[in-house]
């Protein structure tokens, strides 16, 4: 059927030599997050840089090994901004009340 | 007359008897489950990462060398498993199935190689330094339940990855499984590599000793 070979479409991603200097940067970025540890920043300060980087590299890792860059962009849509919105969400409803809450203290 | 254009609607990627995303329905599988798996990461993490910042007695435990340099290596195998998953899924849209299932096998030792080394870590830590789930040498007993917390999810994660890699190779390999298997077994290889991006950074580089 049409619509089934449709929906199985193979798609071609990118190619090797694409991934190979995808695969570097992270191993760069790795050992960049490795040598900011090693400089002893404050703790916020590391936290949010790592975070920075970790996302960068989430990011190359869904984009070209996970396909996703070559998706139809409605499956970007789709995924990604629902996926943020609950992470957000977490970050609203967690904290502090979630810790009161183990601490067994009102307010 | 009027002629009325009832087809139109039809042929909508929206519409039925089409796929909006032009993706077959075991992938769109995989990443709905990707997608839940990364909120329940997300919530550990973001967990871990309030509690080491509003705790000042965080413990220490990792200097950079053996610790950190054991667990960057252990990065780096995992993200080169991940280069041999990319090769198997080029390989099984080429066809090709003894590259493909080669590369698979490749992954697996990938995978288990992780593991082990992430084995004798955790040992290490228990019987050699003395943390375990409930408490450690020293500073915030929180930092047990966290460590062993997170990092043992993701490595229950890599081994249920190495079974469902032997289990799509060898099916693969007998003609069983399509391409499409291939890749979205893939994807949550991928998927258990781009939590260690996350675990790596926030639990080990946040907790050198110096």
């Amino acid at each position: 059927m049409n619509t089934h070979a449709h929906a199985e479409e193979v798609h071609a991603g990118a190619s090797v030599g694409t991934n190979l200097a995808i695969w570097v940067g992270l191993v760069a970025i790795t050992g960049l997050e490795v040598f900011l540890a090693y400089k002893q920043l404050q703790p916020s300060v590391m936290l949010s840089v790592l975070v920075v980087l970790s996302v960068v590299k989430a990011a190359m890792i869904m984009s070209y090994f996970m396909h996703l860059k070559f998706e139809k962009f409605s499956l970007v849509l789709w995924l990604i901004p629902s996926m943020i919105f609950c992470i957000c969400m977490m970050f609203i409803f967690f904290f502090p009340e979630a810790f009161r809450l183990l601490q067994m203290r009102p307010h | 007359m009027l002629e009325v254009k009832t087809d139109v609607a039809l042929d909508s990627a929206w519409s039925g008897g089409k796929s909006p995303f032009a993706i077959g329905s075991k992938k769109l599988g995989m990443w709905l489950f990707i997608v839940s798996d990364t909120l329940t990461f997300s919530a550990l993490l973001i967990t871990y990462s309030y509690s080491r910042i509003t705790n000042p007695d965080w413990p220490r435990p990792f200097p950079i060398y053996p610790a950190i340099a054991f667990s960057t290596t252990m990065t780096v195998v995992l993200l080169a498993s991940s280069l041999t998953m990319v090769m198997a899924v080029m390989a099984a849209q080429r066809n090709d199935r003894k590259k493909t299932v080669m590369w698979m096998v490749a992954t697996m030792i990938g995978g288990l190689l992780f593991t082990g080394l992430h084995l004798t870590e955790w040992f290490n830590m228990i019987y050699k330094e003395g943390f375990t789930i409930t408490g450690n040498p020293e500073g915030t007993p929180l930092f047990g339940a966290v460590f062993f917390g997170i990092t043992g999810l993701h490595m229950t994660h890599v081994m249920i990855g190495v079974i469902y890699l032997g289990i799509v190779a060898v099916g693969y390999g007998r003609g069983k499984f399509s391409a499409e298997d291939v890749e979205v077994n893939g994807l949550y290889w991928h998927f258990v590599d781009l939590v260690w991006m996350f675990v790596f950074p926030l639990i080990y580089l946040m907790s050198v000793k110096y």
